[in-house]
């Protein structure tokens, strides 16, 4: 069967979620452009979710982004529309374009409605339990020839579709936050694949203009292989820290030394808030269950239990996690103490701050250096720099550097990626980093 | 062509701020002024210069498209909101696409050469940041021919309109000599902008203008021969002038040194229905001007301050040759020598103009009034001009060269 012939009926399971919404959005986007293309054909793009309240909010954010999209594409549209005499000015050729978007779309709370799709995306929660219900519940309901895409970041895929009664019909289809903007999709083809669902996860992919890292099926993958080991050192170094300096100084200085010294996009606590506390707890479980690694954090096990679990609301602004937030911005550091936020306006941040010493001169930002076509000379220069500074701040940096690049090479030596290249570019590409952790900026 | 009937004056003339993308107090999230607010800054601050209000006969408002922007027509009937004097008095709006405030002019003109008003309140308003830049293009895009025109063209159809021409008038220049020439006429407006306080551009700091205006067009993202720096951008704003007799000035309290006197009109309106005779030209424009310097009985070379509609870069070296200040195809070699700078030989957009100052639509035929009413009564503040001459020209321009209006004025 084609990919235009299964693109003609596709369903998202978990479709409301932050991962399944971005999804639904493509995918509404990608359907509405083929069915102006191809007139003759039917497209259905079916959302699941658990509540209808959920599902509304999701065809409104699909309308609005809709338009969006519309707008960036007019060029594209008059094309499309050059036949339509009834439609003239920009405003009618959008408002068309989102009636097109949404014509497709049919939004439910049961799997049922995904009885005739021939592309499952599926984004739940990530949590063993779930994952399992829906997939044992989707292999009574689908159609024998029905392809599932997991969009699952640490269950390893042989282990959930032997034990659903559909090996061979699902792959790992790991889009990146936000799946509307990241280029990046993880492809995990599981030991028993059909070819036929290889060449068409590749075909979506192009479709969506996404760009693939393959990853072997071990989980993490790669992305979480990195990441969830990534923050585990991170929350070591508070606790190491925490004793002579107190735990909120603690975390203040490792997140200042992932942000503003490895010139990451956002420092590694506000990336797990980023990807929701609870998240990374479940993700650190299967991890540990899998692959049997001493995986776990008290912090992260004890922070939840207080109800602090970051994430975002509906609009996409952080919820308080390690850090509160002022207009997208870290403001405050929860006290696991007192059970309240510390202001970083505030003595003690300061003192933590000229105690990590200054950064290497001249001052470079990853805001400025993302569009800097001499970006690598630079961070050469810097990470130069950074192993000549004698201080606290200089030689956190470094043991950070090199744990994360220590974390790159073990995913090579594991197998779950088969180059150093495709560590690098998942977190260029899905993560926003400048640079892969497996670069030679430091010995 | 016969000369005015009587003298027929402007004085009092004001504008407010243009308010758009480039003022740091404009934010698309930030809710505006509508066009009550503009309406009565401008009006006001007009009323203001003059002794009695009430010595107003009537008013007369250019508007382009506020029916579409701002949802509201009638705005002859909302000039009463500027002075209680002005209940009851006649008044009406005017409309011929961007030079819909020139038309305001002239109509105001003609009710003082009529013998029926001694001093008209003339407006100009538009208010068009309501919408998105794409659907701003829509609305201004009836400026075209719609049933013509509009389908097949462009998305942002004038830029798409005004890059055929420069398209053209690059083949018959050159296209370096084009892009520089209309390189040089963004920094030229957008650095006397940063002398008018009222310009959209008054706080830009960009370090290399020129730069900017060389940037390669992206007929992908926008047009095949303009880039962003071309266009005028979208803009909300008022201007305000009073249009008098000898009578009307000294009922109002003026001198004669507060005003100018128009000596010269020339109106033009082409078929919106045809495609322009010749890419290269503005040819309505050009007629316009010559009208109104037939009527003044004045050479080119008796003027010596200039506005002119540069909706575009394009659109300003045209209209230098329009004017006659060069010939065809020398428009870009007169800007390149610096001669339509402030300290050139033939001072042009003083203010800023349309790319530097801003262009809401309706109000820029006035705004350009009051900007050569500054430079000649010597109320130009820091962009006032030396000027051994005493006459200055204008011409506001509607849609695609369609309808032209031009004045003479003299101190």
């Amino acid at each position: 069967m084609d990919l235009d012939t299964r693109m003609e009926q596709v369903a998202v399971v978990g479709a409301a979620g932050k991962m399944g919404s971005g999804i639904a959005l493509l995918l509404a986007l990608e359907l509405a452009y083929r069915a102006l293309g191809h007139k003759q054909r039917t497209y259905v793009l079916s959302l699941i979710d658990r509540n209808d309240a959920a599902l509304q909010g999701l065809v409104r954010y699909i309308r609005d982004q809709a338009a969006k999209d519309g707008e960036k594409q007019i060029n594209r549209l008059r094309l499309l529309f050059q036949d339509r005499a009834d439609l003239v000015d920009n405003q009618e050729m959008v408002q068309e374009f989102v009636f097109e978007v949404l014509l497709r779309i049919r939004t439910g709370t049961t799997l049922t409605l995904a009885k005739e799709s021939l592309l499952v995306f599926e984004a739940a929660f990530e949590q063993e339990e779930v994952k399992f219900s829906i997939y044992n519940e989707l292999a009574s309901i689908c159609r024998p020839e029905a392809y599932f895409l997991t969009n699952t970041s640490s269950i390893p895929l042989h282990v959930l579709s032997e034990a659903c009664g559909i090996p061979g019909r699902m792959i790992g289809f790991h889009f990146y936050n936000p799946p509307a903007v990241q280029k990046l999709v993880e492809l995990i083809q599981p030991r028993r694949c059909d070819p036929e669902l290889v060449q068409v996860a590749a075909g979506v992919a192009r479709a969506l203009r996404k760009k693939t890292v393959p990853a072997n099926d071990i989980a993490g993958f790669i992305g979480n292989g990195h990441f969830i080991r990534d923050g585990l050192y991170a929350i070591r170094e508070v606790e190491r820290l925490a004793g002579k300096h107190g735990f909120l100084p603690a975390l203040h200085m490792v997140e200042q030394v992932s942000r503003d010294f490895l010139l990451r996009p956002m420092g590694i606590f506000q990336l797990i808030d980023y990807v929701g506390i609870d998240v990374f707890q479940s993700i650190l479980r299967v991890m540990k269950k899998y692959l049997g690694e001493d995986l776990h954090s008290d912090l992260i096990d004890r922070t939840l239990e207080l109800g602090v679990k970051g994430g975002q609301t509906s609009s996409g602004a952080p919820r308080p996690g390690f850090l509160d937030y002022a207009k997208g911005r870290p403001v405050a550091i929860f006290d696991p103490a007192s059970h309240v936020y510390a202001p970083l306006e505030a003595p003690w941040a300061r003192s933590a701050e000229s105690w990590l010493g200054p950064r290497p001169d001249p001052g470079l930002s990853w805001k400025t250096l993302q569009r800097d076509p001499h970006c690598d000379g630079k961070l050469k220069a810097w990470f130069q720099a950074l192993q000549a500074l004698d201080t606290p701040g200089a030689a956190m940096a470094r043991d950070h550097f090199r744990a994360s690049r220590e974390i790159g090479l073990n995913l090579v030596k594991q197998g779950v990626c088969n180059t150093a290249e495709d560590v690098n570019e998942v977190l260029k590409l899905g993560f926003f980093h400048l640079y892969g952790p497996i670069t030679e900026y430091l010995d | 062509m016969k000369p005015m009937a009587k003298p027929v004056f402007l004085a009092a003339g004001a504008y407010t701020v243009s308010l758009g993308p480039g003022r740091r107090e404009f934010s698309p999230r930030i809710p505006r002024p509508g066009l009550d607010h503009y309406l009565k800054e401008a009006g006001r601050a007009a009323l203001a210069q003059i002794s009695d209000p009430g010595a107003i006969d009537e008013g007369v408002v250019g508007n382009f498209m506020a029916a579409r922007f701002n949802r509201q027509g009638h705005l002859g009937a909302m000039m009463a909101i500027i002075h209680p004097t002005l209940e009851y008095k006649p008044a009406l709006r005017v409309e011929g696409a961007c030079a819909s405030g020139g038309l305001a002019l002239a109509t105001g003109i003609k009710s003082v050469l009529s013998g029926l008003a001694d001093a008209v309140l003339v407006l100009g308003v538009e208010v068009q940041n309501t919408v998105k830049a794409l659907y701003c293009a829509d609305y201004l895009a009836g400026a075209g021919y719609y049933e013509g025109e509009r389908k097949a063209g462009a998305a942002f159809f004038f830029p798409g309109r005004f890059s055929e021409r420069a398209g053209a008038y690059a083949a018959k220049v050159g296209a370096a000599q084009a892009r520089a020439a209309m390189a040089h006429w963004y920094r030229n407006a957008v650095e006397h902008a940063r002398l008018n306080p009222e310009a959209q551009e008054f706080q830009n700091t960009a370090a290399d203008l020129l730069a900017q205006g060389l940037t390669e067009p992206n007929p992908k993202a926008f047009t095949e021969h303009l880039n962003l720096f071309d266009c005028s951008k979208v803009s909300d704003g008022a201007a305000a002038i009073v249009i008098a007799s000898a009578e009307g000035l000294s009922r109002l309290g003026l001198a004669r040194q507060d005003a100018v006197e128009v000596t010269g009109l020339g109106q033009c309106a082409a078929n919106l229905t045809t495609p322009p005779p010749d890419l290269t030209e503005l040819t309505t424009c050009g007629l316009a001007a010559a009208r109104a310097r037939a009527m003044a009985g004045i050479g080119i070379q008796d003027a010596g301050i200039f506005e002119v509609h540069d909706c575009f870069t394009i659109s300003g070296l045209l209209s230098v040759e329009a004017l006659g200040l060069a010939k065809a195809g020398g428009g870009a070699d007169l800007v390149l020598a610096g001669e339509t700078r402030r300290t050139g030989r033939f001072p042009v957009n003083t203010g800023g103009g349309l790319i530097g100052y801003g262009h809401p639509t309706g109000a820029t035929g006035v705004r350009m009034a009051v900007d050569l009413w500054r430079q000649l009564t010597g109320r130009a503040g820091d962009f006032q001009v030396a000027l051994a001459k005493e006459h200055g020209i204008m011409v506001s321009m509607g849609g695609n060269d369609k309808t032209a209006v031009a004045l003479v004025v003299r101190r």
